[in-house]
């Protein structure tokens, strides 16, 4: 579903990518974590389209991230750390709208997103706006939003922070019904290391703009003597506050 | 084509569902008609068909000058960063917003020439018409350039920067008093905006006089306007470059 190689993204003289080799295959839930401002948004927007790359090659859902950009939308859900809704516009609008821009009629748009409102237990939240919505039900719309074209591979940028235990066990269940019922790859970036440990099948782990760390949850912690993924990442990117990266 | 249209309604019905912000858009032009109007109607400068077109350009430069402050909101949201996702071009992402900020420019206008009208406007329907299009022409030009603006600048800065730079540019366009009046100077500055053409056209296509030069200036003018907005604007919707 991923394949990256030597990818790297150069801000001015600041090197926040340095090189990065990904591999994800079709129905993999990917855990990719790491300090702040250690690279990770900026190789998520990069692999989205919405960052250019300074170097390397990338395909990403079987399509040239160069090449191609617009394949690669077609294919991919993204779901941004911010959200996706202005405040002021009905959520239904802004779903049936993107739905449209992705091609599909107005009566399908319309279907569609009462269908995935439905399955992610939004049903019948059209007509408000988002300051009337709960954070756990906010989240689970930009999820929706996501997956408004039938994406085979969803990135989820931070999808969690910011909710109760409740709405986390909750999101966690819809994350792992998608990939179950709908074969849907996740690639998803997270600071909480026991809901990586619980979700994921794999963990990347980036600091300094590198890969660090990569493989199951299992092996890395008995790579590391450790009985906790928190163990192994302090243990890979040390201890040092990561004060004043916000990227 | 289609992403096109699907886009333009969006906008549309978000801008036309709010009639109050619709009808504010205007109040500014349609208070200088009523208590700037009669002034210069018996100044001996001009016309209502002098002073009409002038406020029409006023208002191009002020409200789709400012549209760029909507697409604030949309990045601080994440709105634009998931259009930018979808399988849309850049173009297209900033034509669908444009398309609707002139057509709310034009039912403003409208509005603002009905209204002249009852005030003693009068100017041939053919030449009403091909103003109301080349107006249109010029704000398709100033609302890119005001979207490329905000997607440029930083943030906090769009409101207060646009606002001031809209209004040398009003000033010299000479849209309240012709450049004709204006000291040798004043008059070269003014050549060097794009505006005065626009305001002459105008002026021009209100009094009937369709094949004059500063129909053509005014024609030459805005569409290089509306052409390098549009190229600029599409750019700033692009993969980001930072």
């Amino acid at each position: 579903m991923i394949h990256v190689r030597g990818l790297t993204k150069t801000f001015g003289t600041a090197e926040a990518v340095r090189g990065i080799d990904v591999d994800v295959s079709a129905g993999e839930i990917v855990g990719f974590l790491g300090p702040n401002g250690a690279g990770k948004t900026t190789t998520l927007r990069m692999l989205t389209t919405l960052l250019r790359p300074t170097s390397g090659t990338a395909t990403v859902a079987g399509a040239d991230l160069f090449a191609d950009p617009v394949a690669v939308r077609r294919r991919i859900g993204y779901v941004a750390q911010g959200g996706a809704f202005g405040p002021f516009t009905p959520v239904g609008d802004e779903l049936v709208l993107q739905a449209r821009l992705h091609g599909l009629s107005r009566a399908e748009a319309r279907a569609r997103v009462t269908s995935l409102l439905a399955a992610l237990d939004l049903a019948g939240v059209e007509e408000r706006t988002t300051v009337m919505l709960s954070g756990g039900q906010k989240r689970r719309l930009d999820i929706a939003m996501g997956l408004l074209h039938r994406p085979g591979l969803l990135f989820l940028d931070e999808p969690t922070t910011g909710l109760d235990p409740q709405s986390r066990a909750n999101l966690w269940d819809h994350i792992r019904r998608l990939r179950e019922r709908d074969g849907v790859t996740v690639f998803l970036t997270t600071h909480y290391l026991e809901e990586a440990d619980a979700l994921c099948d794999r963990i990347l782990i980036i600091d300094h703009g590198r890969i660090v760390a990569e493989g199951t949850p299992d092996r890395l912690k008995a790579e590391h003597g450790a009985r906790t993924l928190d163990e192994v990442f302090l243990a890979v990117t040390g201890r040092e506050l990561r004060e004043g990266a916000a990227a | 084509m289609t992403a096109l249209a699907v886009l333009t309604g969006h906008y549309l019905r978000t801008s036309f569902g709010s009639k109050v912000s619709l009808a504010f858009g205007a109040v500014q032009p349609f208070l200088f008609l009523v208590l700037f109007g009669p002034l210069f109607a018996r100044s001996g400068v001009g016309s209502w068909a002098v002073l009409v077109p002038g406020l029409l350009v006023q208002l191009a430069l002020t409200s789709a000058g400012m549209a760029g402050f909507g697409i604030v909101f949309d990045q601080r949201f994440g709105v634009l960063e998931r259009l930018r996702v979808a399988p849309v071009s850049p173009v297209t992402l900033l034509l669908g917003r444009v398309l609707r900020d002139s057509l709310v420019l034009l039912v403003q206008a409208v509005a603002i020439i009905v209204a002249g009208y009852a005030l003693g406007l009068r100017a041939p329907l053919p030449g009403v018409l091909a103003a109301l299009l080349l107006m249109t022409v010029l704000s398709v030009g100033m609302a890119s350039l005001s979207y490329a603006a905000a997607l440029t600048m930083r943030q906090e800065l769009f409101a207060p920067v646009m606002s001031t730079v809209v209004v040398p540019l009003m000033l010299l366009s000479g849209a309240l008093l012709p450049m004709s009046l204006a000291p040798a100077w004043l008059d070269v500055v003014s050549r060097l905006t794009p505006f005065r053409y626009a305001v002459e056209g105008l002026r021009a296509l209100f009094s009937g006089s369709y094949g004059a030069s500063a129909v053509l200036w005014g024609v030459v003018v805005s569409l290089a306007l509306a052409i390098g907005g549009l190229a600029l604007g599409a750019n700033r919707f692009r993969w980001e470059k930072a």
